[in-house]
């Protein structure tokens, strides 16, 4: 009997501390739930107060940075940064030498490649970062997610603060025309700015000027000597284009509008007017990647997918294909494949759609942002503002990571002068994507849009088609815009 | 009296643990998901609007939800049959039939099943690799140098390349499970139908088949969920819907409205919608296969 009393009480405990267990679980949710209540209290005090600040003291900003520096004391800053193809040295290293620059600060840094996966869990539990640098137009779509819930601090006041170290604004150092679009105030009509631009790179049209050379072609500059080029190249067996996945073709779209219809039109794609899809300008830029769709590698498709894109890449590197569009990181990422003898990368802007026009170039920008939920925003705002000090960009420069500051592009060697000098010779920039909208439940313009090519590509579905149906998400998406 | 009442106690101790954690980690999620399906969430934020049955109207119209619904019965279905019938053939050879290297041959077909699917994905993406693949590699030898196939480029073949890849990986599970249960069938009914005349045929559809039925019933229920998850993992990796949602399963077309997308609560929507509809298959597939046990 006694034995059995004692089993009892064996497995009671078991039982129960099984249940504390749990118990204690839901305490800290419970307690997480209160920290995330009064964190908003706070952000709405903390936002009054930055815009008052930058109201009142538009030069005494010094004073303002000593008090900052003076709370400074013992805080922690929560970083989460993605681990992109410039690795996570990097931000280590930042991490250290904002810790140098600011006594008291401890930056508690999260770098991951997946970083969605890593952060999304605490912050759905009311524990959010304080700092995030991540981009938009990754497939979980987080920042997207974030924006679309209106959980972002508006940075404008960081525009205006000083630069720690230095004594100009972060709005001074910034490149001119990157603060301007919905890169990085998503929100068509309100003129505040959410994402502070990271890390610009141009994107446009990577060939095979080794080939070209051999071959004695000239490099394009317009759309007539392309296809002119396609067909000399298909006698020889050689395809003219090929494209790693669908989702490249958005800054290759981007920078066809834009160079179709100009900027306003392309601002108005991006926010979707009504009927913008089917103007005359729209058309042409569907016919065109239509008529590029004729000349495109055969087996692009089979591989245009996260397991095979670098096949498709292989393929310039193999003298089977001679364009495709890509960002500078391509030639890191194939620096180890094998290539036909003598390969050299040629990079170029997307030639005009109208004759006699300027070329264009999409300028990809990753972003940094502060949730409108983070603790500790005044501090958040500090580093925001840090990662355009000299210092900074020169960290991230020795990992080919370039922050966009007004001088920076003559500091560059090597290929990146190759790539960054496009907009020297004479190529439109193009920045910003689509406008935040509130979600609309099964409709994608990124699914339509891009990633119907594949279908025009094998065939599966006609141009008008595919036109028709991007006019019809614009449709649907105008709606949900605000 | 008191022997009983302590014994309930016990008993009722005992099993309390699991108890417990079956509904902290089932039910409640479970509960969670429908109630999420009422709501348009984005997954963060505080801003959750009920909505009713809103997000499974915009589901019914969805055509897109229609392909990939159309996709994941064509995967089930297929992938059942395939696998079923060549692992009910290999298992009765390998376990009624004196080969060689039966146990070779139990390795080589399990091997499959141990591999994670993202080896998997990356072994077939090989295979179907258009210019330097296997498959056209073999092929080519047939059909001379013709355009090649492209197994993961056709929008109409496509679908077909991730049922083959799907069964590959599944014969051996299957295999292992029915050898099991023909091994306890006793060698002496086989015996008296040898000496009747049966041939081997004969005796599988009239001895091996019907004396194993429990557990081919249970293993089609195992094919319904793994079938739904094992498409999901493999489209994630391999395709990822591509090209152009042709590959599209129903969770992988979950997970892009969920997050990709910022609808949690129509994710979800779908979630329900997958929930029932596997329930429903298992418990459809498992009244129209009843039959009286037989023993032996």
């Amino acid at each position: 009997m006694k034995r059995k009393i004692l089993s009892v009480l064996l497995a009671g405990t078991m039982a129960a501390t099984l249940l504390t267990g749990c118990g204690s679980g839901n305490n800290n949710a419970a307690s997480d739930d209160k920290g995330t209540e009064s964190n908003e209290t706070e952000d709405t005090n903390g936002e009054d107060a930055g815009t008052e600040g930058t109201d009142e003291t538009e030069g005494t900003e010094g004073t303002d940075e000593a008090e900052g520096s003076g709370d400074a004391a013992d805080q922690t800053l929560k970083v989460a940064a993605l681990e992109s193809g410039y690795g996570a040295d990097m931000w280590t290293k930042i991490a250290e030498a904002f810790e140098a620059s600011h006594p008291g600060v401890k930056v508690e840094l999260t770098v991951d490649k997946k970083l969605e996966d890593v952060i999304s869990g605490n912050m759905r539990a009311g524990d959010y970062p304080d700092v995030v640098h991540l981009a938009t137009g990754r497939e979980a779509g987080l920042t997207e997610t974030l924006t679309k819930e209106k959980g972002l601090l508006p940075l404008t006041d960081v525009l205006d603060m000083k630069v720690p170290g230095e004594d100009v604004t972060v709005k001074e150092k910034v490149i001119p025309g990157f603060l301007d679009t919905l890169g990085t105030n998503p929100y068509p009509g309100d003129d505040n700015t959410y994402y502070a631009p990271m890390f610009y790179s141009p994107c446009g049209l990577f060939y095979n000027a080794g080939l070209l050379k051999e071959k004695g072609w000239d490099v394009p500059t317009t759309w007539d000597e392309m296809w002119a080029l396609g067909d000399k190249a298909k006698a020889e067996g050689i395809a003219l284009f090929t494209y790693p996945t669908t989702g490249y073709f958005d800054a290759f779209t981007y920078a066809l509008l834009a160079s179709s219809g100009g900027a306003e039109f392309y601002n108005k794609c991006m926010t979707y007017e009504d009927g913008i899809w089917e103007s005359p300008e729209a058309t042409k830029v569907f016919e065109l990647i239509g008529k590029l769709a004729e000349y495109t590698e055969s087996t692009t498709v089979a591989n245009a997918n996260d397991e095979g894109f670098t096949k498709n890449q292989q393929l310039i590197l193999d003298n089977k294909a001679i364009f495709c569009p890509n960002g500078t990181w391509l030639v890191g990422e194939m620096a180890e494949a094998p290539r036909a003898e003598g390969f050299e990368w040629g990079f170029m802007a997307v030639p005009a759609v109208n004759a006699g026009e300027k070329g264009s170039s999409f300028t990809f920008f990753e972003q940094m942002w502060i949730p409108a939920q983070a603790a500790n925003q005044d501090m958040a705002k500090e580093f925001v503002a840090y990662m355009y000090s000299d210092e900074a960009a020169k960290i991230f420069a020795e990992s080919a990571a370039i922050q966009p500051i007004v001088g920076i592009s003559d500091t560059l060697e090597g290929d990146n002068k190759m790539f960054y000098s496009i907009y020297d010779n004479g190529a439109t920039a193009v920045m910003g994507g689509f406008a935040a909208t509130t979600p609309v439940e099964g409709v994608s313009m990124k699914d339509t849009l891009f990633e119907t090519v594949n279908s025009i590509v094998s065939g599966d579905k006609t141009v008008a088609e595919w036109q028709a149906a991007v006019e019809e998400v614009s449709d649907q998406l105008r709606g949900a815009m605000e | 009296m008191k022997k009983s009442k302590a014994r309930s106690v016990f008993i009722g101790v005992c099993v309390a643990p699991a108890v417990i954690l079956f509904v902290i980690f089932m039910l409640i999620p479970t509960f969670n998901i429908f109630k999420m399906s009422l709501y348009k969430w984005g997954g963060f934020s505080n801003t959750k609007e009920f909505i009713g049955l809103n997000n499974f109207k915009t589901l019914l119209a969805d055509e897109k939800f229609l392909r990939t619904f159309q996709n994941s019965i064509l995967l089930v279905v297929c992938v059942t049959v395939i696998t079923i019938s060549f692992s009910l053939i290999f298992a009765a050879i390998i376990s009624r039939e004196k080969i060689k290297g039966e146990n070779f041959f139990r390795i080589i077909f399990y091997i499959p099943n141990i591999l994670s699917i993202v080896i998997i994905s990356a072994i077939f993406s090989a295979i179907y690799d258009p210019t330097n693949g296997l498959l056209n590699s073999v092929l080519g030898i047939f059909r001379g140098d013709k355009d090649p196939i492209l197994w993961l480029g056709d929008q109409k073949i496509v679908i077909f390349s991730l049922v083959i890849a799907l069964v590959w990986q599944a014969i051996g599970y299957y295999m292992v499970m029915y050898m099991a249960s023909m091994a306890s069938i006793p060698a002496s009914i086989y015996e008296s139908a040898d000496l009747e005349g049966a041939n081997h045929i004969q005796q599988f559809f009239s001895i091996t088949l019907p004396l194993i039925w429990t557990n081919i019933r249970t293993t089609l229920s195992f094919f319904v969920i793994s079938t739904i998850n094992l498409s999901f993992q493999l489209v994630k990796v391999l395709t990822n819907g591509g090209p152009d949602g042709a590959t599209d399963v129903f969770l992988s077309y979950m997970y892009n409205q969920a997050y990709t997308n910022s609808s949690y609560g129509y994710g979800m929507a779908i979630g329900v919608v997958v929930f029932l509809f596997s329930f429903g298959l298992a418990a459809i597939i498992s009244f129209v296969t009843k039959r009286e046990p037989l023993e032996f």
